[in-house]
């Protein structure tokens, strides 16, 4: 398995699970959670997900995803797990 | 499993508090390159760095792309280069064709240093050594890229006084032949006492005699995290603000790890160290003077200072090693006076000065850094600021360094702009009291004594 943090920080919109997550199951990565908070009044969405099967390299996922979070209007970014299990667990 | 408040935290540390992973630095022995033969010597220079280095940069952004951690610059160090050419090097010229090889090699791998243009001379200088000290402002102002470093002294070996005059006057000279960018030769031109094997960070790594082939070095990075969890500890007491710290240090350095270790893994070059650094940008909330401001000063330079920096470097230490394998390089906190908004306003203002910069150099990770003083400063009071610095790293077993700029054409009150990462400075005043005589008497000073501290 290959672990993957997807976050999502902007203005809260129609769609926006939705459109992630078509482009993840089109491109077969897996989503693990799913989970969402309000932070200093900007929707926060946080998914964990699995790219171990994807048919596309995980610099291209991030650009993609990137590319739509610009289309939206909102901030995507995608990055490797181990930067936050090493971050906040011993 | 991760929840969503951790993972906030790690990318507003990215994004607002300009967390990055300062260098990968990696670390190539030359050795096996020595040639009595000038022209082979450069070639096998070469093909060796570019042999080890070519992935550098390209794997280096394909981490940053990875992790959405941004690492600012990749590097290279070498052997330091006064062994290296010392059979190949008749003249002066002959060590600055070599700084231009190393300059075109670190063009082509797509580096912004290469660290290495160095001589380790703590008890004395071989004719070779004092070749390559000479070839300095030549060396540092036909090229681009190379950083130079000259190790002067160590608590093993005292302090070799001769190189001590010698660098007071080609400090000078780099000067002088760097003079139409504001001096800004000496900002590649460290002299240090006990400089370390394995330092990561320029302008003074170099790649100790004592390393392996080659070796990748991480610095990590992060004065603007450390102030922003420290505004949580605002009015707390001295426990509260180190643990503070500490904790804040241990998250900043396990970044460093991971990057570390991804790159090691990557490049297939063994992992090195971690240098635990706090190292300021010139850019707004990247200094570290005002993570001593928010610990209670109201400008750096105010009494309390050199306390409050000794509880800093000593927090980011202890949070750090339990982040990672191995720790070594500098690790601590860097007070580079152009690099620093905080520190830079303060010189400017007349609160912070070289003296209680010094005092602070005595309880932080490196020296008089990045410090700009009037171009008409003499050779032997240059010599004496590097002399006084020295021994303060001789007899407190820690490394120390000068990396002063004396800027040709400027006095006090007048502002010297070196540009990007390098900064802007105040010129400083220097006392004016002559160390002629004391610089003059030539020889070296002995080694002090390991016990009786006091």
């Amino acid at each position: 398995m290959n672990k993957a943090i997807i976050t999502v920080v902007g203005q809260d919109t129609v769609g926006i699970i939705a459109r992630v997550c078509t482009y993840l199951s089109e491109h077969k990565a897996n989503v693990l959670d799913i989970s969402q908070t309000i932070i200093d009044g900007f929707f926060n969405m946080m998914m964990i997900v699995d790219y171990a099967s994807s048919d596309k390299e995980f610099g291209d996922i991030v650009a993609d995803l990137e590319g739509l979070g610009d289309e939206i209007g909102v901030r995507i970014r995608c990055q490797r797990e181990e930067i936050f299990t090493g971050m906040h667990r011993v | 499993m991760l929840n969503i408040m951790e993972v906030h935290e790690t990318n507003q540390m990215i994004e607002q508090e300009k967390l990055d992973v300062r260098t990968i630095t990696m670390g190539i022995s030359l050795l096996d390159c020595v040639s009595d033969d000038l022209a082979t010597l450069r070639t096998n220079i070469y093909q060796k760095i570019t042999t080890y280095a070519k992935n550098l940069v390209s794997t280096g952004e394909a981490i940053e792309r990875d992790y959405g951690i941004p690492i600012v610059n990749k590097r290279i160090t070498v052997t330091p280069i006064s062994l290296i050419g010392a059979s190949a090097c008749n003249d002066v010229d002959d060590y600055v064709k070599i700084a231009q090889t190393l300059d075109k090699v670190a063009a082509e791998v797509g580096v912004n240093f290469i660290g290495g243009y160095s001589a380790l001379v703590s008890k004395s200088m071989t004719p070779t050594e004092r070749l390559l000290i000479e070839s300095l402002p030549t060396a540092l102002s036909v090229t681009e890229r190379v950083c130079a470093s000259v190790n002067v002294g160590s608590t093993k070996t005292g302090i070799d006084m001769d190189a001590v005059a010698l660098m007071g006057r080609m400090v000078l000279e780099v000067s002088k032949a760097t003079a139409d960018t504001d001096s800004s030769g000496n900002s590649k031109l460290v002299v240090f006492c006990n400089a370390p094997d394995d330092n990561p960070f320029m302008a003074g790594g170099f790649h100790g005699v004592t390393e392996g082939d080659a070796v990748i070095n991480v610095g990590v990075s992060g004065p603007g995290v450390v102030r922003t969890a420290l505004e949580a500890a605002r009015g707390k007491d001295f426990g509260v603000l180190c643990e503070t710290i500490k904790r804040t240090a241990f998250k900043i350095t396990r970044v460093g790890q991971l990057v570390a270790q991804e790159a090691s893994k990557r490049l297939g070059v063994p992992f090195g160290i971690i240098d635990l650094s706090l190292a300021p940008t010139p850019a707004v909330g990247d200094s570290v003077g005002e993570v001593l401001e928010e610990i209670g000063l109201e400008q750096v330079g105010a009494p309390g200072t050199t306390a409050a920096l000794a509880l800093l470097n000593d927090q980011v230490k202890k949070g750090g090693i339990m982040a990672s394998s191995y720790v070594g390089g500098l690790s601590g906190a860097f007070i580079p006076v152009s690099e620093d908004q905080n520190m830079i306003d303060a010189a400017a203002s007349g609160c912070l000065t070289i003296e209680k910069l010094e005092a602070m150099t005595c309880v932080c990770s490196v020296g008089l850094d990045m410090i700009a003083i009037p171009g008409k400063t003499s050779a032997a009071t240059i010599a004496g600021i590097i002399a006084d610095e020295s021994a303060i790293g001789m007899i407190n077993q820690k490394t120390t360094a000068v990396r002063v700029i004396p800027v040709i054409g400027k006095d006090v009150g007048d502002m010297a702009e070196f540009g990007g990462l390098l900064g802007r400075a105040p010129i400083m005043p220097v006392n004016q009291k002559s160390c002629e005589a004391f610089i003059n008497r030539g020889g070296r000073i002995p080694a002090p004594i390991h016990s009786f501290k006091n």
